[in-house]
């Protein structure tokens, strides 16, 4: 009999039963019978493991498991399904689901799962960070300006113009300028839904006072800086407040908006070059561009601090002539039964052809492991629903890129949405870098220089020199891409 | 205060060397599956990161990148946005232990003196801790929200004009701070109480026999013991301040709120890596981060021990 040896706790838990050949020391961890009076770390975790996969196998047959199953073990989407995100609130959210309806009633077999993200970098982090994961949505919502960022991080899938004529995607379908912008070295990576600038609303009781508008009530075609000038003058004393409004307070992206456009009006060019690499900041035009701001707001026809509601309400209630504001907010103005109208910017500078800030909305198809051609051609089809739509979308105020909508007579009678659509002609977009488009450093860092200046904190001199150092920060980080 | 005691006798002259020998590699043996795991998930990704702050990496592409030595460093440490993000980071972390301490402290007081449903008390402190922060967030956001929320309204009633706690840059941050002392203090509340019905009946009445009245007993007797505790706490309640995100996050908004006033280090650490793809950057800011903690757990270790020595 071999001597007793105090057993290691290992082997304590499930005691070798009477008449089993002990293992040799250091095999004790070797498969042995479970213990039958007790259960042992063995049994338990069999009979716990057999549970999990009952449990999961019975999940698997009813609706829920297939969610369980993508969401613990990353199984691709059953056939049939298509996910779609966006970043669409307010009055363009409701427009959205609207088309996303159109699409369920006309395509009964699919299930169209659209998901809403908060607007912006946050938006942009989650469907970079999915598409890495390799759990990207089907099709997702792009802002054209940031479109480079994501086709050099290779996160999207090019598309091919045999797939797209099958549905009827060609480029003579859509605008031109968004069209051109939806392509990066050389390939297609979007389709684009929108061209959205920013416009000059016009409050038509305070411009009528103002003897700004002609026989039909609409606004008179304003030409150069000194005529915007004296409009502004002339409605400030129409109203007894403001020539026009803006958000400015805490709104970075609409005050950079509103300097690109005139700095581009005077020829400004690029601002960055080598993918945002380099400052090409044309100082001089950076300067008249912000006196020509700084010389409105110090003659007090524009307020040089207020947030985005004020502005909204003080052009509504009449307190102001104009609002300068992405078309956007023309569902927010139209709620307020005030009576308005809406133009492009106006030319306010000749040294270079027209141009105002814009971007536009686009659809891409972010790069997947998984996307047969079944796949490819239900999101095309998707896209082509949400296309087809764009009349919807066209409400809301952006301007389609879909020139069946663009061209019909339905949208050209869209007052006033139909107003500025030839400001798409002058879509300035924000220059490609790693760092800019919508809600990005660029537009925070140029934006929050242009505030201070709107402010009066900043001379149009230490603006100038304040936008350099800011862009030149940007600029010396390494780049991820 | 370990001895060792002399259990050979018992065992016989000739078991003690084997069992000696066995229990020697009892200990490490034991501790090994911690250790693994250990050295798997902090030291090991500690160091990885340590090696990724010297490199460009980034998001989107596999592998480390270009080697950039200590330029990641060079640029976090000149970065304006490092040191405001630090700053709000540490502000953040005054605001809320403080607080923290001192209301926890006082009300573990109170119920500790109530007699009858005291256990009422002790679930309605505690409660708020087990909601999840999206709750809390989502719950804060009414209550400071402009115009329409909770706390303007209340205090418009009593004729005062308050500002926007969540627009206004000087206090976003006492707000979020706020929010957090009302969702946390349960925690640091149970560990009062524990302490306090530590204390032996028999101290504080030998205290109240020798004269001392209640805040005398409270001042000499009942704070001093309760010193370990304080200790605990406040670097517990530092330490989690110091890598505070979810709230500020959630409360104040992506980007940390307006003009940024509220983005902590960690968020700093975040926008660099996920939103602007700087991995290698990101590794750099959170391994200085990493430094700052250290260093304020070596100087609370350094004050304990001193406080432990004194008593």
């Amino acid at each position: 009999m071999p001597r007793r040896r105090r057993s290691a706790f290992w082997e304590r838990a499930g005691a070798t039963p009477a008449g089993v050949v002990r293992h040799p020391p250091g095999r004790t961890l070797m498969p042995r019978p479970a213990e039958t009076s007790r259960p042992g770390r063995r049994s338990v975790l069999r009979a716990a493991a057999a549970l999990a996969l009952g449990g999961a196998g019975a999940a698997g047959l009813t609706g829920c498991g297939t969610a369980v199953g993508q969401g613990l073990f990353g199984a691709a989407d059953p056939a049939g399904t298509l996910t779609y995100w966006n970043l669409f609130g307010g009055g363009d959210g409701t427009r959205m689901q609207q088309m996303e309806n159109a699409f369920r009633a006309a395509h009964r077999a699919v299930r169209l799962r659209p998901v809403t993200l908060a607007w912006g970098n946050p938006y942009y982090t989650k469907l970079t960070l999915a598409t890495l994961g390799r759990r990207p949505p089907d099709v997702a919502v792009t802002h054209l300006s940031r479109l480079p960022t994501l086709a050099a991080s290779s996160l999207l899938t090019p598309l091919r113009s045999a797939d797209l004529e099958r549905h009827g995607l060609t480029a003579a379908r859509f605008d031109p300028r968004a069209y051109q912008q939806a392509h990066y070295q050389g390939s297609l990576y979007a389709m684009p839904l929108d061209t959205h600038p920013f416009v000059l609303y016009y409050n038509t009781a305070v411009c009528r006072k103002a003897g700004l508008l002609d026989a039909a009530g609409k606004l008179k075609p304003l030409q150069g800086s000194t005529e915007f000038t004296a409009a502004l003058a002339a409605g400030a004393k129409a109203c007894g407040g403001a020539g026009a409004v803006m958000s400015i307070t805490n709104d970075p992206s609409m005050c950079w908006r509103w300097w690109w456009t005139c700095y581009r009006q005077l020829g400004g060019g690029d601002l960055l070059a080598g993918d945002g690499r380099t400052v090409v900041l044309d100082e001089d035009r950076a300067e008249r561009a912000a006196a020509y701001l700084a010389r409105l707001t110090g003659r007090r026809l524009m307020p040089g601090e207020l947030d985005q509601n004020g502005a909204v309400s003080l052009f509504t209630s009449g307190k102001a002539a104009f609002m300068l504001d992405g078309e956007w907010d023309v569902t927010t103005v139209q709620s307020t039964k005030a009576a308005f109208g809406m133009v492009r910017v106006p030319r306010l500078f000749d040294d270079a052809p027209y141009a105002v800030w814009a971007d536009s909305h686009a659809l891409i198809l972010p790069r997947s492991p998984q996307r047969d051609a079944a796949r490819l051609d239900l999101a095309l089809t998707f896209v082509t629903s949400l296309l087809d739509d764009s009349y919807v979308w066209a409400q809301g105020g952006h301007i389609p890129a879909w020139l069946p909508t663009r061209d019909s007579r339905r949208y050209r009678d869209l007052r006033p949405q139909a107003d500025y659509a030839d400001a798409v002609a002058g879509a300035a977009y924000d220059p490609p870098a790693w760092y800019s488009g919508a809600g990005s450093d660029l537009e925070t860092v140029a934006g929050g220089a242009v505030g201070l200046l709107l402010g009066g904190r900043l001379t149009p001199a230490g603006f100038v020199r304040s936008l350099r150092a800011g862009l030149r920060e940007l600029a010396s980080r390494p780049s991820p891409l | 205060m370990a001895v060792h005691s002399p259990t050979a006798p018992a065992a016989g002259p000739r078991a003690a060397p084997a069992a000696v020998r066995r229990h020697h590699w009892a200990g490490p043996g034991m501790v090994l599956p911690f250790l693994l795991l250990y050295l798997l998930f902090m030291i090991g990704p500690v160091a990885y990161n340590l090696v990724v702050s010297l490199f460009n990496t980034s998001l989107v592409h596999s592998g480390l990148g270009p080697f950039v030595g200590l330029r990641n460093y060079g640029e976090a440490l000149t970065s304006a946005d490092f040191w405001h993000t630090l700053w709000h980071t540490v502000w953040f972390t005054v605001l809320t232990t403080v607080p923290l301490v001192a209301l926890s402290l006082a009300l573990a007081l109170m119920a500790e003196r109530v007699r009858r449903w005291r256990w009422l008390f002790r679930t309605v402190f505690f409660a708020p801790y087990v909601l999840p922060v999206s709750a809390v967030a989502l719950v804060f956001t009414y209550v400071y929200a402009d115009r329409i929320g909770l706390l303007q309204h209340l205090l418009s009633l009593v004729g005062v004009t308050s500002p926007g706690w969540l627009s206004d840059p000087r206090w976003v941050l006492p707000s979020v701070a706020a929010a957090t002392v009302w969702w946390t203090l349960g925690f640091t509340f149970v560990l009062y109480l524990a302490a306090l019905q530590d204390i032996p009946a028999d101290v504080l009445e030998a205290a109240a026999i020798d004269g001392a009245g209640p805040v005398r007993r409270l001042r000499h007797v009942v704070v001093p013991m309760l010193g370990r505790t304080t200790a605990l706490v406040t670097v517990l309640q530092v330490i989690a301040s110091l890598k505070v995100f979810d709230q500020v996050y959630l409360i104040a908004g992506s980007g940390g709120g307006p003009a940024g006033a509220a983005r902590s280090s960690v968020e700093y650490v975040y926008d660099s890596g996920f939103t602007d793809m700087r991995v290698g950057y990101a590794a750099t800011v959170s391994f200085l981060l990493f430094l700052v903690m250290l260093a304020v757990s070596a100087v609370w270790f350094a004050v304990s021990r001193r406080t432990d020595q004194g008593v």
